[in-house]
């Protein structure tokens, strides 16, 4: 048995945690504050190609495994969620399903730029009526000569509305219980993106309802099999759930770092509030949720780069680690004090970030439902 | 052009250290890091060899360790390593560091020697002065900005008032000052060809060089501390006290 990490994992991780303490970290406040998304910092990652990562070299990527996605990940989300979850989504929900499904036309047109960084693609599955019952997708689309005519609307879609935004995967029905997947290029006649939604944290990621009216693509824009839509997001969905685990991770992890610096630093009553075993607990207990959730988190990598099944360890790590982050936000805060309620502390945003991760790429509902099932119960 | 770095490893900086009780040298843990201050040195040794299609060839003397830190400085690109670990090195001072390197880098052939102006954990600043000496070639130093014009080397020495112009045709010595240009962050494909980069780790005999540590660290002492700031206490007036003190520090 082995835990150790390789030289380069190691080497890797020290340039992503020296890049986003110089290239993220003095802006995150501020772009939370002013809910940028951070356009030069999007392209500097490109440069760097974190988001051509676990892709081929033929497309401009690096061949890397999960693994090294997961390290990247888990780095940047240390300092800032929303950097991180840009990078998660470009290249778990933007560029995956194009590498996963697509046919060589589609990977050979849309991939380079997806994996240099130069563009962005989104994943239209969620809908205001059906979330975590995809199979419910109201989203139709019919063929029309050698057209595809989509109508329905999609919700929260990370990534669908930046100005670099090439295209958005959508999923639609085809026909009776058949549920396809279609690429929608942005800027497509009938393809409307509304405005940014007022979120409770994530202010530096791009998320946008999307509106789709008599919007005409070509019928080679079917992604993967007609039909098939659904089962292709489903497994689009246990990589995402892996890589959510990572930023989890991060956050919980820096919740710890900033709770142990700042227990040992703040005085009450003539001594460091560390010293008490209320506050100290903490920190230790939330040693322990972070050590917890980075081993099922890059277990669930390691048995995904080993070619091994790990659909049931992606929902343990996701749904521990998000749990654990959460915690550890709340516990943070809480430790902080009043500072830690005001938006001058990195816990703060960390605390509102982090709600969502227990949400997006499978609740924690539907993710114990999973994992229920998983164990061989007749739920 | 045919480029040679001088890079050291260092221990991280971020790590507390300690000095040998009898030797007083730093003791140098198995992992060190690429001293920061030679990435500015790696980037412009890269951006000259991108101009030019050349190469570069990083030379370093100190203890190999695990190599940590020349792999950083190959995960930037370039594209091979002289490592010079001797025992009997162990204290060289400048003038032997000055030697050993001379030897390497006239080993490895060059058109342009790249330095920082001094190593982060040493401080001495003088050992690119004295491989230039040894070379014979001419000394471009504290580079702010370094341009190729023709065949000719152009750069702007940093000075307390603003900077000269300075030029010489290679082969010639270049020390670059922090933000002579922004260094990469190694990818990961750098990173892993790093790995198959090739290292040619050396003893000062096989370089033909012999030579001693000139120099013996007789004692090391703490630096005073920094005495305590002057607090102005507001009673209307603290501005003119500023002004007043920011006068004296002839700061305006």
């Amino acid at each position: 048995m082995d835990f150790e990490p390789s030289p380069e994992h190691e080497a890797f991780r020290r340039v992503i945690r020296e890049f986003a303490l110089a290239e993220v970290a003095p802006y995150a406040e501020e772009w939370d504050r002013t809910h940028t998304f951070p356009l030069e910092t999007v392209a500097k990652m490109g440069d760097l190609g974190l988001f051509g990562l676990p892709f081929p070299e033929e497309y401009g990527g690096s061949g890397a495994d999960f693994t090294t996605l997961c390290i990247a990940i888990e780095e940047l989300a240390r300092v800032d969620q929303s950097i991180a979850i840009t990078l998660e989504a470009g290249v778990g929900l933007g560029a995956n399903p194009i590498y996963q499904f697509g046919t060589d036309e589609q990977r050979q047109r849309w991939l380079p730029d997806l994996v240099s960084g130069r563009a962005l693609a989104g994943f239209g599955l969620t809908e205001a009526g059906a979330g975590s019952d995809a199979a419910a997708t109201g989203t139709k689309a019919t063929l029309d000569g050698d057209s595809w005519v989509i109508n329905g609307s999609k919700a929260f879609i990370t990534n669908s509305g930046t100005p670099i935004t090439s295209l958005v995967t959508v999923t639609a029905r085809t026909g009776p219980d058949e549920i396809s997947a279609i690429i929608v290029p942005a800027g497509a006649d009938g393809f409307t993106v509304e405005p940014a939604y007022r979120k409770m944290g994530w202010h530096a990621s791009d998320t946008h309802g999307l509106v789709f009216q008599d919007c005409r693509v070509p019928a080679e824009n079917l992604l993967g099999e007609r039909g098939k839509g659904l089962r292709q997001f489903l497994t689009i969905l246990d990589d995402g759930r892996i890589a959510m685990a990572a930023i989890a991770v991060g956050v919980a992890q820096a919740c710890l770092d900033d709770s142990a610096t700042y227990a040992s630093e703040r005085s009450a009553f003539g001594r460091p509030i560390g010293s008490n075993q209320a506050i100290a607990f903490k920190c230790a207990d939330m040693q322990v949720a972070v050590e917890a959730a980075r081993l099922l988190t890059y277990r669930a990598a390691w048995l995904k780069d080993q070619n091994r099944p790990f659909k049931q360890a992606a929902a343990l790590a996701k749904l521990y680690s998000t749990e654990a982050a959460v915690g550890a936000t709340r516990e943070a805060v809480q430790i902080f004090g009043g500072a830690g309620f005001v938006d001058e502390t990195p816990v703060s945003r960390h605390y509102r970030d982090a709600k969502v991760l227990e949400i997006g790429e499978g609740t924690s509902e539907i993710l114990r439902l999973v994992i229920s099932r998983g164990i061989g119960l007749p739920i | 052009m045919r480029v040679v770095v001088c890079v050291k490893q260092i221990p991280d900086p971020a790590s507390p250290f300690e000095l040998d009780p009898d030797t007083h040298f730093l003791q140098r843990p198995e992992d060190q890091v690429l001293d920061d201050t030679d990435r500015y040195g790696v980037e412009m040794g890269l951006t000259i060899a991108e101009q030019t299609e050349g190469s570069v060839a990083l030379v370093s003397m100190g203890p190999a360790g695990s190599l940590q830190g020349i792999r950083q400085a190959l995960a930037m690109g370039a594209d091979r390593a002289v490592v010079i670990d001797d025992p009997n090195l162990r204290g060289a001072d400048s003038l032997a560091t000055a030697r050993v390197l001379t030897a390497a880098i006239s080993r490895e052939g060059f058109d342009v020697v790249i330095a920082g102006t001094e190593s982060t954990d040493g401080y001495s600043g003088v050992v690119p002065q004295q491989i230039a000496e040894l070379l014979n070639v001419p000394l471009l130093s504290f580079a702010k900005k370094v341009d190729l014009e023709g065949d000719r080397i152009r750069i702007e020495r940093q000075t307390d008032y603003g900077f000269d112009l300075v030029e010489a045709a290679p082969p010639a010595v270049i020390t670059v000052t922090s933000g002579v240009v922004e260094p990469r962050y190694p990818t990961f494909k750098g990173i892993m060809a790093a790995k198959s980069k090739p290292i040619d780790q050396v003893s000062a005999g096989e370089l033909g060089v012999t030579t001693a540590a000139g120099q013996e660290i007789v004692a090391v002492r703490a630096a005073p501390e920094r005495a305590a700031g002057e607090v102005i206490e507001d009673e209307g007036d603290a501005h003119l006290r500023i002004v007043q003190l920011l006068e004296q520090a002839k700061v305006i």
